[in-house]
């Protein structure tokens, strides 16, 4: 296999003014991920400041309601600052500082990984400034002066669609200024190697610990796991360490907006095809002369054209699957799992309730699925409640 | 000899970008020889992409103007089959890799040569990815121009042995657009790499006025002009032509 693919995908298709920044930061990496002092330093921040392990907790309404396969929900809403998104953080701005980096710029979509940039610069002394498409900012409106109150300094972008491949574009961009004391704390297992086996290595203490925690609380391990993906980091880290154990179903949930056969969606494997952006060989949701597709999900973390490489072997391999939800579906997940379990979900996170809702009663009472609950819901409650017509300000 | 090498035989030369389809298909067509009957050396033409990452805000709107108007890669083919037989001046195309990968890259190569392109600019591709292309296109006979940055360092060496036509030698650092000043830095790269290759260099990236491209070619073996160009088009539309000519004939006789 050549260097930073996965199959045919991955790679490292960037510009040429990139390539001593990305090859800095895989020299780093490789030498950094098997240091015991940073990964002391690191699994500190960790337990310490996340608030790492996260809990695996038995859904006993939402089982009961449904009927069929024990649910069990893996708790990554509860980290400090309220989305898995910290976990590759930490270790991103760990190891830029490392590298004697002073400055994390970063893409946002729904702001989960601008608040956890901006958290983790405050915590690291550096500088942050953060990338948000301007549609974004207003879906968002909370997250982005979450992120202000942080010190960051977030750019509304205007170029494109105004979502979250524009932020990417734009966070690009700004690397190719100012590369010297600038890191680029990728928010997804997305973008040119290294950085999707960089943030996949840093979400895969999610399945580690799912393993764990299974195996102490059932004797064994389940028989699905269940993420939402838009780039895919969450559902990457929730995978990962059950990838060899083929009994484990993994299935990946995509945003298919108002239905995938409607052009308003970002199922990118429901409708994508085999292309070269933002750095790697994957799949991606474009037209016949390679133009990135406008895409539209009600969540703004899943509102992405593409999708890691890894995801995209997954596939290909038949080793995941990938199933897409559509807005109303995970609108109503949203509610279901506030009411049901007291736990408020975000909507992207809500995409993978909504698939656990129509696999669970189709499997036995003596099976088990995991669902990642990648993130926390209040974010989204303003979003939510214009969706049901309600009108009120935050 | 490759026709692109050949443009810098002659003197310095002077590279003009504009992008392809705007504001239309017709005024990319007239510019091309206008700019050709002006002094242009080779010219790019940049084929609009959704999500150009290395372009700054000019081209950036260009690209959604040309697209807006409906300009497409078999478009730009069609015209460019045409205009290649009216002017001598080598064409080349600038896009990004997904548009040529999902035309189809073989098929998209093909029709390259068989419309008169002498060579491609895909800034998205560096020296470890460039196996997508480089074998279809020698047995093509276009060049796939490679490109060296400031950041480049030890491997602008690299690059430099196995170039085609010219290195495309990005001035600064940052995407394309016009700069107040353009430092000295891609020069002492320019040393190293003459040591190694007698392949043309040509800089481009934010020069817009005489003096950035005197300074710019006194160093160099040409200059490579496209954000102060596709403003101009942009400010004047369709009406652009004299403006883009005026301003290519004064950049052409302070690039010696």
């Amino acid at each position: 296999m050549r260097k930073g693919r996965f199959g045919e995908y991955g790679g490292q298709y960037i510009p040429e003014i990139l390539m001593s920044a990305v090859q800095e930061l895989e020299d780093a990496y490789e030498y950094y991920k098997n240091d015991p002092q940073f990964n002391k330093e690191l699994d500190g921040l960790l337990r310490n400041y996340a608030g790492r392990p996260s809990l695996l907790y038995f859904a006993r309404k939402m089982t009961l309601d449904l009927g069929g396969a024990k649910i069990y929900l893996k708790r990554e809403d509860l980290n400090h600052t309220g989305s898995h998104k910290i976990n590759n953080v930490l270790g991103q701005a760990l190891l830029a500082r490392k590298m004697g980096k002073t400055r994390l710029i970063a893409e946002t979509g729904a702001g989960q990984h601008g608040v956890a940039t901006a958290t983790a610069a405050a915590l690291m002394n550096m500088e942050c400034e953060i990338f948000m498409g301007k549609e974004d900012t207003e879906r968002q409106a909370l997250n982005v002066f979450r992120m202000e109150l942080l010190g960051a300094k977030v750019h509304p972008v205007t170029s494109g669609t105004m979502t979250l491949k524009d932020a990417v574009n734009e966070t690009l961009r700004e690397w190719t200024r100012r590369i010297s004391d600038t890191h680029y704390a990728m928010g997804s297992v997305m973008g040119p190697h290294p950085f999707p086996t960089i943030v996949r290595d840093f979400q895969k203490i999610i399945s580690k610990e799912i393993k764990e925690q299974m195996l102490e609380a059932e004797g064994r391990l389940p028989d699905a796991v269940i993420a939402c993906v838009g780039g895919g980091s969450n559902a990457m880290g929730a995978f990962y360490e059950f990838i060899n154990d083929s009994s484990v179903r993994l299935i990946g949930c995509e945003a298919a907006g108002l239905g995938v056969d409607n052009p308003k969606n970002a199922a990118t494997i429901a409708n994508g095809t085999v292309g070269i952006f933002h750095g790697m060989k994957s799949l991606f949701c474009q037209d016949e002369y390679g133009q990135i597709a406008p895409v539209y999900s009600i969540s703004a973390g899943l509102d992405y054209p593409g999708i890691g490489p890894e995801h995209a072997q997954l596939f290909e391999t038949g080793r995941a699957q990938y199933v897409p939800v559509t807005d109303s579906e995970a609108v109503e997940a949203f509610e279901y799992l506030s009411k049901t379990e007291g736990i408020i979900p975000a909507i992207e996170s809500a995409h993978a309730v909504a698939y656990a809702r129509k696999l669970a009663p189709q499997m036995g009472r003596d099976k088990i699925i995991v669902v990642n609950i990648s993130g926390r819901g209040d974010k989204d409650v303003a979003a939510i409640a214009r969706y049901r017509g309600v009108d009120i300000h935050e | 000899m490759s026709r692109i090498k050949d443009a810098f035989s002659d003197g310095k030369a002077f590279v003009t970008f504009i992008t392809g389809g705007d504001p239309d298909i017709e005024t990319t067509e007239r510019l091309i020889l206008a700019m050709a009957e002006e002094g242009a050396s080779l010219i790019e033409i940049g084929i609009p992409f959704s999500d150009p990452v290395a372009e700054g805000p000019v081209i950036q709107a260009a690209d959604e103007r040309a697209l807006a108007a409906g300009c497409t890669t078999d478009k730009l083919l069609d015209m460019v089959k045409s205009v290649s037989q009216r002017t001598d001046v080598p064409l080349l195309f600038m896009t990004y890799l997904n548009p040529i990968f999902t035309y189809g890259r073989e098929k998209f190569i093909k029709r390259c040569a068989e419309c008169g392109i002498a060579g491609i600019i895909v800034p998205d591709m560096p020296f470890e990815e460039k196996g997508e292309l480089s074998g279809l296109c020698e047995e093509n006979g276009v060049d796939l121009i490679s490109m060296i940055a400031p950041t480049s360092d030890s491997r602008a060496v690299m690059i430099a042995r196995e170039a085609r036509g010219f290195l495309y030698c990005v001035s600064s650092l940052g995407v394309t657009g016009m700069r107040s000043e353009i430092g000295m830095e891609i020069g002492r790269l320019l040393v190293k790499v003459r040591e190694v290759t007698d392949i043309p260099c040509a800089i481009g990236f934010g020069i817009s006025t005489p003096e950035q491209a005197a300074k710019m070619s006194a160093i160099s073996d040409g200059v490579i002009v496209g954000s102060a160009i596709v403003n101009i088009v942009a400010e004047h539309g369709k009406d652009c032509e004299p403006y883009v000519r005026e301003y290519v004939r004064s950049m052409k006789s302070a690039v010696k």
